[in-house]
């Protein structure tokens, strides 16, 4: 960060937490979630599921149960990923604002901040704007003399990746072992301690008061292509400027990877990416000119534009340890609950460091792709192990050659 | 549970302070039921005692009514709960993809035969523990790793000299 958060006085010296003096003025929840739907606005913790759609499963009405759950994904870990972090230091007011639309929309009294427990930065920054907040009136009861009233605590997660499956992260605040859930029943009708409850990624959570306060127009006119709005786009590994940009969606990878993060350093060349972190298919070179939308990348890249943070591998690095190193990542975070993954990814891992070591086999291989199978979609409780499968299944196809230099040299070929 | 067994555990629980239960009673307010509690109390107890003893978990099952078995299997499966003793700086060394792009395991090795020791040790004179971290967010600064709660980023082989000098200088 390279100034001080901004301080609540600030925030509303730019237009902060006008939305909320606008809802005040007059529009009920189902007029802010009716909004947010029109909106197009997709969830950007990496599933990008419709955010509108989503809070409309919430049961309202007499009949539903009176107390209902806002808790926000705050469990930034997917590896490659670092643009939570930013919105919560920089601009923590944005994400509290954002909450409190979100709880009005779904009729929620209390909501959580399930924060990494690393992000010890953040904890400082989001209780200072809490305790802000409840002292302007933001939070606390009859806000804004509306009559409703918001509660937030802060929770801190003493850490595990699979936390960051919504279910998962329902237990862990329940004080359980972070396994995910069956679904259904789906945590909109019944979540955290069985009460009706939304689980919004903090980027997302961050779309919103852009959105009520400048009205559908403004914010469809931000995208460049299909999707609405803009995104938090992350470049890392041996680019000359790697960093965090919040672009249009819509803008080419090219762009992001060229302009804003400055292309690949000196002697090196762009081999391959992950678009979205490390639980995304790794793209090519040739797929530079895509845009960063949701439905051209799943479409003409074979990815998906998940987290948006890009994860580049350059030419003198080795593909077959990159992936080595996602593998032992899974195999380490896999909530052990169930077969394909519990033991699928340790014996994927174990098979890496044989490459590693110069032991890798056409078996191995063979193994390895048919592991691709086991792991995938639709074999597994949750979307882990799957993720894993994406950059392994793409980097089998993409670097065959890296992997069967490895086997005949009996060594790695990028090490001297 | 035999009446035996349950007498042991109330035996061999220690006392919990009076500023770990003060935290605790805190944590109550902010939860529906003791279960939630329980690992929040994990978290508090590790902080005050550096890591969570044995006497530590029964003491905060014993307090919250809660099952030992739950209790530990809650303490074993997160990665920031300590069941065995740690240094006075724990050193939590980001391994994921990023780093490893920018060559964070040759500073890690380096670091390594620096302290004498590997993940999982901590140094003869109790100063320093290394543990890997999944990803801590910061991948635009990799390498990175975090020391108690500070973050170090671009790490390089000098750094590394410096940042240890200045944890050992704080506790001299």
């Amino acid at each position: 960060m390279s100034r001080p958060p901004l301080d609540i006085g600030a925030y509303e010296a730019n237009d902060g937490y006008q939305s909320l003096h606008k809802i005040a003025a007059g529009m009920s929840a189902a007029d802010v979630l009716e909004t947010i739907k029109s909106s197009g606005l997709k969830g950007r913790g990496g599933a990008g599921f419709p955010t509108g759609l989503k809070w409309s499963f919430v049961p309202q009405g007499e009949s539903s149960p009176q107390q209902k759950y806002l808790v926000v994904n705050a469990d930034e870990m997917e590896p490659g990923t670092f643009k939570d972090r930013l919105l919560m230091e920089g601009d923590p007011h944005l994400l509290l604002e954002g909450m409190i639309i979100s709880a009005y929309a779904i009729g929620a009294s209390k909501a959580y901040i399930f924060l990494r427990g690393e992000y010890h930065g953040s904890v400082k920054t989001l209780k200072k704007a809490i305790a802000e907040a409840y002292e302007k009136g933001y939070l606390g009861s009859n806000i804004l003399g509306t009559g409703y009233d918001l509660d937030i605590i802060l929770h801190t997660s003493a850490g595990r990746y699979i936390c960051g499956e919504e279910t998962a992260l329902l237990n862990a605040l329940e004080g359980k072992r972070a396994n995910p859930r069956a679904k259904p029943p789906f945590p909109q009708v019944s979540g955290l301690w069985g009460k009706p409850t939304i689980v919004n990624n903090v980027e997302t959570l961050c779309n919103l008061p852009g959105i009520i306060t400048y009205g559908i127009d403004w914010y469809q006119g931000l995208g460049k292509g299909a999707d609405a709005g803009t995104k938090m786009f992350g470049v890392s590994g041996r680019v000359k400027n790697p960093g965090v940009w919040e672009m249009p969606l819509g803008v080419t990878i090219r762009e992001l990877l060229e302009d804003k993060a400055g292309g690949m350093q000196d002697g090196l060349g762009l081999k391959a990416f992950l678009p979205g972190g490390g639980s995304t298919d790794f793209m090519l070179p040739e797929h530079l000119d895509l845009a960063l939308d949701y439905d051209e990348i799943s479409q003409k890249g074979g990815s998906r534009l998940a987290t948006g943070t890009m994860i580049v591998l350059d030419d003198q690095t080795c593909p077959v340890g990159m992936i080595g190193n996602l593998m032992k990542f899974f195999a380490h975070e896999s909530c052990g609950f169930c077969t394909p993954c519990r033991d699928g990814l340790p014996w994927v891992d174990a098979i890496f460091r044989d490459f590693e070591a110069g032991r890798g086999s056409e078996k191995d291989l063979n193994i390895l792709k048919e592991q691709v199978e086991y792991m995938g979609p639709g074999r597994t409780f949750c979307a882990l192990a799957p993720g894993a499968t994406a950059p392994l299944g793409s980097g089998l196809k993409y670097f065959e050659d890296d992997f069967k230099e490895h086997i005949k040299q009996k060594r790695c070929t990028y090490k001297n | 549970m035999s009446s035996q067994v349950i007498a042991s555990t109330k035996s061999r629980a220690r006392v919990l302070t009076e500023a770990e239960i003060s935290e605790i009673e805190h944590e109550k307010t902010l939860y529906p039921d003791n279960q939630a509690v329980g690992l929040e109390a994990l978290k508090i107890v590790q902080n005050h005692q550096g890591w969570v003893s044995d006497e530590s978990l029964l003491a905060i099952a014993e307090y919250l009514d809660l099952s030992v078995a739950d209790l530990e299997g809650v303490a074993t499966f997160f990665n920031l709960i300590y069941r065995q003793p740690v240094g006075k700086n724990v050193i939590l060394y980001c391994d994921s993809v990023s780093c490893w792009i920018c060559r964070g395991d040759d500073i890690k090795d380096y670091l390594s035969e620096k302290l004498d020791i590997d993940y999982g040790q901590t140094t003869a004179d109790n100063e320093f523990t290394l543990i890997p971290v999944p990803c801590l967010g910061d991948c635009n600064n990799a390498p990175v790793m975090m020391v108690g709660q500070d973050l170090h980023r671009n790490l390089t082989k000098d750094g590394i000299d410096e940042i240890i000098d200045q944890y050992r200088n704080k506790s001299a």
